[in-house]
């Protein structure tokens, strides 16, 4: 299986049945492909839609039902609409139970950088700044390295911030890493990686 | 009571260079089309545009970039717009970027005659710049003003000659907040209604927020993202 899908499917496992969901765009959005059985969320996306469905069948696309990534998506039963005023009362109220997210870097106290690289990237911070405040759940969906293979979670963020303290849980394709008061915690080791294994692109020490 | 116009040609003829425009939409998701082309036509300058989003190279608010009549873009998310990217990078054109929740809420604010409020979205990133900063509930948070313009256009799916609209799916976003915080509100909408004809239930903005409603014609609706099922994840 493909480090993306094995990193979505581990991060499905932690939602739960009557959850609201906001998923970040890519990696994230790959989640819901890997629900456990029996269990119904419901996805926001901040445009202003509730009730996120998959991709529409080839024919069945309407340029007025898309996601926050802009992709066509399907309405599921139950599905609502609101401005995006509304959409992120629920965002900044704490009606989300739980948001995914990639990241840039992750820093030991939390600390998120996932919008900008100066001088190189420029989109926007879109709703990330919002969804890592206002969530009650902050869960960071990515590969444990950069494509170079250097740390994205490090002792201090050098990136611009998305936001201070915010991240709850860090799942990727090596280790789940939860943030504590006392640092990061080493919570699960992906089959076949060591403690030693993880620590080794990892700039703060993992308890 | 006839708001209705038949083109917007003299709805752009009134709008001076260096106006505030507000645009409303997501991505390419309920944009006012034909509003947009008049005014690239009409070749307005100087404009400051407030729009969560910038367009696309070639469609949307993407061709008024592209052109050279817009001095300032007040927005959220600009990355799919290379040619904006490009501009914003050589710092050839202005761009204040915002939380799109605090953006939003600034536009609902102006509308609701907030001056201000306060929101823990940003604390502590560059978005806090220059921001006062006050604590509640334990949470530091930044003090924000509101915004208003002294145009939207916004798009709707139907619309009556007294200015009432509702919008269509995911299409609402950002326009219904628009609708209420400009000075003055051109709705432009795919289709134009008998009075009466709109559920009273249904309706998201009433006529009392809208100046002026045009019925669109020709309207493009592009996808930014076409995806559908039995497609690999992007």
């Amino acid at each position: 299986m493909d480090i993306r899908e094995q990193i979505a499917r581990r991060a499905a496992q932690e939602l739960r049945d009557g959850m609201y969901v906001n998923l970040g765009i890519g990696l994230p959005t790959l989640v819901p492909n890997f629900l456990p059985p029996n269990i119904e969320i419901v996805i926001q996306a901040e445009n202003g839609m509730l009730g996120v469905g998959p991709f529409p069948k080839s024919g069945a696309e309407d340029p007025d039902i898309i996601n926050a990534g802009k992709e066509t998506v399907s309405e599921i039963p139950g599905c609502s609409y609101v401005s995006s005023a509304d959409s992120f009362a629920m965002i900044r109220g704490g009606h989300i139970d739980v948001t995914i997210l990639g990241a840039l870097e992750v820093d030991e106290s939390g600390s998120l950088a996932n919008w900008t690289i100066p001088g190189k990237m420029l989109k926007g911070m879109g709703g990330a700044m919002d969804l890592v405040s206002g969530a009650k759940r902050v869960i960071i969906a990515m590969e444990h390295t950069t494509r170079e293979g250097n740390p994205k979670i490090v002792n201090r963020c050098r990136l611009p911030l998305t936001g201070v303290r915010v991240v709850d849980t860090i799942i990727t394709e090596l280790a789940v890493i939860g943030v504590t008061a006392q640092g990061l915690v080493l919570r699960e080791l992906a089959a076949g990686v060591t403690h030693e294994v993880v620590q080794s692109v990892s700039e703060p020490r993992l308890r | 009571m006839d708001k209705r116009i038949a083109s917007a040609e003299p709805i752009v003829l009134n709008i001076p260079d260096g106006a505030t425009i507000m645009m409303g939409g997501f991505g390419l998701c309920g944009i006012p089309e034909n509003l947009i082309s008049a005014l690239h036509r009409k070749g307005t300058k100087n404009l400051t545009i407030i729009s969560n989003n910038a367009g696309v190279d070639d469609f949307g608010i993407g061709i008024l970039l592209r052109s050279g009549q817009v001095k300032k873009m007040i927005s959220s998310y600009i990355g799919e717009n290379k040619t904006f990217e490009r501009l914003v990078l050589n710092g050839e054109i202005e761009i204040e970027l915002n939380p799109q929740g605090t953006l939003a809420e600034r536009i609902r604010a102006g509308g609701a005659g907030i001056p201000a409020f306060y929101t823990p979205t940003g604390y502590g990133t560059i978005a806090a710049a220059d921001k006062e900063v006050r604590e509640f509930n334990g949470r530091s948070c930044l003090l924000v003003p509101w915004l208003r313009a002294e145009f939207a256009f916004i798009k709707g799916w139907k619309a009556d000659r007294w200015g009432n609209v509702i919008y269509r799916k995911a299409a609402g976003n950002f326009n219904a907040m628009m609708a209420t915080a400009a000075d003055y509100v051109i709705a432009e909408v795919e289709e134009i209604v008998d009075l009466g004809d709109l559920e009273p239930n249904s309706i998201h903005t009433p006529g009392i927020f809208v100046d002026a409603v045009l019925c669109g014609a020709e309207y493009q609706k592009r996808v930014e993202r076409r995806r559908v099922q039995g497609q690999d994840a992007a």
